[in-house]
């Protein structure tokens, strides 16, 4: 039993993680239908880029809080120099440019920071937490914590504001988001800017756990998109869901069957999803007479 | 109000306007007649700035419009009621209107969605339905709802009776009527010519990308041709 619990104690964990990335997805998604590959690079560099403000010795919040800013800078920029200009294309083809912006931004983090493997301390320090004879460690808490608060912050933008709506709106019809006067533009650089800060968060949150490098987001992007879709792309709900049984199920992967096999379970489920349910588990149904 | 000067535009190399001039005077209902694919609908789209054009000036209240982007044109007062109506499926009716106000930010939403709901009693009862949900009829309620919350002085209609019941038709047109007597400019794109003749003050008739005649309502109706063409006598 008590190995039982610290398989699911590790899978939450490393599913929490998922599920920070997996929300990263959702603005962009929801605002462009682009699915946004270079979003693991976001996470490498709100990790790496408060790693290395923190070595130049700027106390470790303000550290985080410019990773933030520097990376949803980078977000901007992603959209103004790579995507707006093939305004028009089709979603793959802006895809296949995201592919090739995180390929850049590996490369050009490479150069800037190093190849080595950086740490940061615990937001939250103390010992392990004891429960049933498995432990989890605070860290882990914060991680899932911040998914959480993620998710409020992401349904009240939705809900609660004309942008969120106005987000919506130009992805549910762009002709008639502009039509009625809406700068789609901006709103689609919006969904970036919220997209990059999202996974800087993100990475700012789980590099205690998972360490960081250069490329960290590689990885990270497969396993937070394997999440995504496995609870529905374009849901945060479903990103944070889907993101904690992908953890579980690698968890269990590892400790029942090989943990040679616990990154092929990611693609797996990839595989599963998209034969037997492509809209995943709390996807838009679409909704729609004509 | 509005006017169009020799407007050429097209899609990919093929060129659907071949130099299009049209007028607009404050407080008129100017109606364009044409066959399916006479340029009507791109005539429309090129004056809301969602469309490209290649040659010609557009003109509103004295101030060029060509290099204006779309939301531009709309804060400057032109709203579309788009082809097909185009309403944003998964939000609400409410949202919906609230988003028509998109670039009034400072308005008072509350007394303009009561008005809407006045003109419109069905888009009161469905207000937290999702707009997808609703029927064609409604849907086109609600994209003229949406349309007019912008506070437009000039109304442009694409096709509003398209699809549609001729109880909804009639209906429709009504509202559009007691829109011009509130002092709305209304450019009204309709297949079915002898309605919008009914109601309209002049109206131009669009052949293969040019105009090929105009006249005052009742001269069209008189017109043999446009009696032959549009009309079915």
């Amino acid at each position: 039993m008590p190995e039982f619990l610290q398989f699911a104690f590790s899978g939450l964990t490393v599913g929490a993680v998922y599920a920070l990335v997996a929300l990263g997805f959702t603005p962009i998604y929801n605002a462009s239908d682009v699915i946004n590959f270079a979003q693991g690079e976001f996470v490498m560099l709100g990790g790496m880029t408060t790693v290395f403000l923190g070595l130049a010795g700027v106390p470790l919040p303000l550290a985080a809080c410019l990773a933030v800013v520097v990376t949803v800078a980078v977000g901007l920029a992603l959209h103004r120099f790579a995507i707006e200009p093939a305004r028009g294309a089709s979603a793959v083809a802006l895809i296949m440019i995201t592919i090739g912006a995180s390929i850049f931004l590996r490369g050009a983090a490479q150069v800037v920071f190093d190849k080595r493997f950086h740490s940061l301390p615990p937001w939250i320090g103390g010992d392990a937490i004891r429960v049933g004879g498995a432990t989890i460690l605070p860290q882990s808490l914060v991680v899932l914590g911040g998914a959480v608060v993620i998710v409020v912050l992401l349904w009240a933008f939705i809900e609660r504001t004309l942008i969120g709506k106005a987000m919506v709106a130009t992805a549910a019809n762009e002709l008639a988001a502009r039509l009625v006067g809406i700068d789609t533009r901006r709103i689609v650089g919006l969904s970036f800017a919220i997209s990059a800060a999202i996974g800087a968060v993100a990475g700012i949150l789980i590099s205690p756990i998972t360490l960081t490098s250069y490329d960290v987001g590689t990885l990270l992007a497969l396993k937070g998109f394997a999440a995504a879709m496995l609870g529905g792309i374009g849901s945060a709900v479903g990103a944070v869901v889907g993101g904690l049984l992908l953890g579980l199920l690698e968890a269990f992967a590892a400790g029942y069957v090989s943990s040679q096999y616990k990154d092929a379970v990611a693609f797996l489920v990839i595989l599963i999803v998209l034969l037997a349910i492509p809209r995943g588990l709390f996807g838009r149904a679409s909704v729609e007479r004509v | 109000m509005l006017s169009v000067e020799d407007v050429r535009s097209g899609y990919g190399r093929i060129e659907a306007l071949h130099g299009v001039s049209i007028n607009i005077a404050a407080g008129e209902i100017v109606t364009l007649l044409g066959a399916n694919g006479a340029g009507k609908t791109t005539l429309i789209r090129a004056i809301c700035g969602v469309q490209p054009i290649s040659a010609g000036r557009i003109r509103f209240e004295n101030r060029q419009l060509e290099d204006l982007p779309a939301h531009a044109r709309v804060a400057l007062g032109i709203a579309q009621v788009p082809e097909g109506r185009q309403v944003f499926a998964p939000l609400s009716v409410e949202d919906n209107l609230k988003l028509g106000a998109w670039t009034r930010r400072d308005a008072n939403l509350v007394a303009e969605l009561a008005s809407i709901y006045e003109l419109f009693p069905m888009l009161a009862a469905n207000r937290h339905i999702s707009a997808g949900m609703l029927s064609g009829g409604q849907q086109q309620m609600l994209a003229i709802g949406r349309a007019l919350m912008a506070k437009p002085r000039l109304l442009l209609l694409d096709e509003p009776s398209m699809g549609l019941a001729p109880i909804l038709v009639e209906q429709i047109l009504d509202v559009v009527r007691g829109l011009k007597q509130a002092g709305l400019t209304v450019l009204l794109v309709e297949q079915n010519a002898r309605a919008a003749l009914a109601i309209a003050d002049r109206g131009y008739v669009v052949e293969t990308g040019r105009i090929a005649t105009s006249g005052s309502a009742a001269q069209l109706l008189a017109d043999d041709r446009v009696q032959a063409a549009y009309l079915g006598v």
